[in-house]
Parts: structure tokens; sequence; C-alpha cells
């Protein structure tokens, strides 16, 4: 039985996201009804490439106050035990809210174009 | 609870979901699950919330999920939360489980009314919450019974004919405490605060319990998305989105704007808006605003609070 493209990519995924499903699975092998047996396999998805401007942040200036972290959308700004620690671009989509919230007397994130930042990554690919 | 403190507690929604740079529900989301203290169960009527989080293999939720149609998710969680009672008798279940809905505006105000209604007179113990983002977004901006009057949708197209969508939206957080239920409440995902001490107060409430969200929408709003909680402040500061809560049947203000915004001043960060700003409209501009007070009036009057 040949697999429609369709279904060899979401049973690839399948396989990324649960380790119990073989690699020579086949359609059959899909759980029944669409179910998702993990929870929380969206952040194995990365929506930062939907973006053309990024948060800047500026460590110096922030005050800690997680308004960045809460009204984010995406999830993306990291916290760890109660200090931020930066924003995942794996996940950011460049809306600019977290830039909006920041306290407008403390401003420690600035919105870029993109583009500003293309030489850093040829630089990090290569 | 200060931020910090909030952000140490492990999330049950996670990025990577596929709604809209600057969308606002996924922060009415973030706000309501960490106010969560048991593990929770949610259901979660069709919409845009449903589709951009669970796009199969994928979903963003870390909790138990269950997707629903259109119209059934209160009584697809007033089934889960009958079995959950019946395993505790049995002893087969001994932990407290939190049980919520997540319906959008068109899913709870108009196609989803009558299971809604059910659930809450049954009596069933269940959170439901409404993330209004005033039109059928997912479908592509259509409107609904919760579009305020004067928006231009795609079935309410402003144009020479119809200056927008001609009726006011329905006060369905006024009928859900008529079903006199132990709590109900309106909230805004703009003010933090609010939302998530009303999310902790339905979460412990002896039976159901219904949240009205305001969630903005960029795309249908027609705003930039970076001001996605400016938008939704406006509309509290207006008063077209008043905060307040209804406690055993006690109504009770949660927020009173010092000196509130003219619609007009909300509706002008709104493409949707737009049209209402033409000289021929000016008069629809000034009936909306008057409607609003009376509502404000209304509200006032039922909270037991003295108007200026
Ligand atoms: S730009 Fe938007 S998606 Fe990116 S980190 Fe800021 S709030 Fe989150
Ligand atoms: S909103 Fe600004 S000041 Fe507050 S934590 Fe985020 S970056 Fe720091």
């Amino acid at each position: 039985m040949t697999l429609s493209s369709q279904t060899k990519n979401l049973l690839k995924v399948h396989q990324d996201v649960d380790p119990d499903i073989k690699p020579n699975a086949g359609w059959r092998d899909l759980p029944i009804g669409g179910v998702i047996p993990q929870g929380g396999t969206a952040s194995q998805f990365a929506t930062g490439d939907w973006r053309t401007i990024r948060p800047v942040w500026s460590k110096e200036k922030c005050i800690n106050c997680h308004r960045c972290w809460l009204y984010c959308p995406d999830m993306a700004w990291i916290s760890e035990d109660g200090k931020i620690q930066g924003v995942d671009l794996t996940y950011c989509k460049g809306c600019g809210i977290c830039a909006n919230v920041c306290p407008t007397k403390v401003h420690a994130i600035e919105m870029h174009p993109e583009d500003d930042f293309k030489d850093d990554e040829a630089v990090k690919e290569g | 609870m200060a931020l910090p403190d909030l952000a140490k507690k492990p999330q049950r929604f996670t990025g990577g979901h596929r709604a809209c740079a600057g969308c606002g529900f996924p922060i009415t989301i973030k706000i309501i699950l960490q106010a969560a203290e048991n593990p929770v169960v949610v259901g979660c009527a069709t919409g845009c919330m449903e589709v951009t989080s669970t796009i199969y293999p994928y979903t963003a939720w870390r909790c138990s999920f269950i997707h629903t149609a259109f119209e059934n998710v209160a009584a697809t969680m007033s089934g889960v939360e009958a079995a959950y009672r019946s395993l505790r008798r049995q002893g087969k279940i001994n932990q407290d489980i939190t049980f919520i809905a997540f319906g959008g505006d068109g899913g709870t105000y108009d196609i989803g009314l009558q299971s809604l209604s059910g659930a809450m007179e049954r009596g069933h113990k269940l959170v439901y919450v409404c993330y209004n983002n005033q039109g059928y977004m997912n479908t592509g901006i259509q409107r609904s019974s919760a579009t305020p009057r004067g928006a231009n949708t795609t079935t309410t197209p402003a144009g020479t004919q119809l200056p927008g969508k001609p009726q006011y939206p329905k006060n369905l957080t006024a009928i859900m405490a008529a079903h006199d239920i132990p709590y109900v409440a309106q909230a805004s995902m703009s003010h933090w605060n609010d939302l998530y001490r009303k999310a902790k107060k339905a979460f412990a409430a002896e039976g159901p319990a219904f949240l009205n969200v305001l969630s903005t929408c960029r795309l249908g709003w027609a705003t930039a998305p970076e001001d996605t909680v400016d938008v939704a402040e406006g509309a509290v500061q207006c008063n077209v989105w008043p905060l307040f809560e209804v406690e055993k049947g006690n109504w009770k203000l949660s927020f009173k704007p010092k000196k509130p915004l003219p619609v007009a001043d909300w509706m002008k960060q709104q493409g949707r808006f737009k049209h209402l700003f033409r000289s021929d409209n000016s008069q629809l501009l000034e009936t909306i605003q008057q409607q609003v007070d009376e509502d404000w009036q209304r509200l006032l009057e039922l909270c037991g609070v003295n108007g200026e």
C-alpha cells in the first residue's frame, strides 16, 4: 500500500513526538480518532519564521516586571526562578506586544527588522 | 500574586501554536490556566482557539484536551464532569480535578447557547470561559451576536447601504447571571490581575461558573498586532466592556474608569469602525455613545454604585 505524502509527513512528525510509534509504521498505526497521545507537542513546531521584526532585550534596563512574559501570546519569554532570561526566537512571531507592554519608562525591549540580523545568521550557519 | 511568582508555575499551554501574531486568546488562556491549582481537563468548542492550538499531530495543550463541535462543548464537559463524579463515588479517582470549557463568542453566544444553558442549569461543576473576540473570526470575520453595533464584518459589510452591523451585541453575561449560578464574571485579558482573581473564584465556586473574557482579534478588528492589549484596555476604559462579577446573585463592579474615554476613541483604534468616522455616520456614533452610557448607568444601579 502506498501512503500519500501527507500521511507520510504526519507519521514522521508523529514518530518525532511519540516514540511508541514504530519507524516502519503505516497509517493503521496512527491513533484512532485523531488522538494526540502526548501533550504539548506544539512546542516542537517553530513559529519563529513568521517573524519580520524581532524583539531585542536589554538585560541592564529590565526591571523584571514580567509583563512581557505575561502578554506574549507565543510563550516566547523565558523566565527561570522568577527571573527573565530573554526571548526564545523559536516561537516569537514578532507581534511587538512585549515591546509595547514593557513599561514606557523602562523601555527594555526594542523591535528591529529581521533584515538587520541577516549577517548574524550567516555567520552562525557558516 | 506577583507576576515573577506566577511565572514559576509550570505552564499548560505552549508556544508553537498557529494563532496569528498578536492574537489575544493565548493570553486569556495563559492567565486562566495559571490560576488553576488542580489538574485540569479542557474542552474546546470549534473556533480559532481549537483550530490553531491542535493541528494534528501537534497540540499546544499540556493538559487533557477534548475538541468538540461548535455547539456542544458545554454538553461534552457536562458528561466528563458527571463521569468524574461517578468514578469518584466508586472510589476509582481520588483527585480534585478542574473542568474548563472554552468557546469563542460564536460557539457561546450563538451556536452553543442551549448546551451552555443546560449545563449551567443542571449544576455541573465546571467553568465555562467564553473568549470573546466579537465575531466569527476563524471562518472569515462574520458577525455574531457579540459583534458591536457599527462593526464592519463580511456579513455586515460597511458601504452605502449599511453602516456595519445594525444591532447591538446581546448581554450574554447578564443572561448567564439570570441562571442564578454561583459565579458569573465579565473580564478582559488586558486586566490580568482582575481576570486571574476571577478565574480563581470561578474554580473555587460550588457549582457552575461562567467567565466572559474580552480577547482581541487583531485580524477581525483590524488593529496593529502590537496594540492587542491596548485595544482591550480601551474597551474597558470607555465602558463598552465593563468589568464586573455576579456572585450568588450579588452584582459587583470590579473597575470604574476615573474618566471614561469616549467610545469613539476606542473605535478609532480599529479598522472595523473606520466608516463610522465619515460625516454621514456621525449621528450613529452619537447613538452608540448614548447606548453605552445608558448600559453603564444600568450596570451601576445593579451594582449599587452611585454614578457621577
Ligand atoms: S514580539 Fe510578540 S511573539 Fe515575539 S516575544 Fe514579543 S510578544 Fe512574544
Ligand atoms: S516587560 Fe520589560 S521590564 Fe518587564 S520584565 Fe519584560 S523586559 Fe523586563
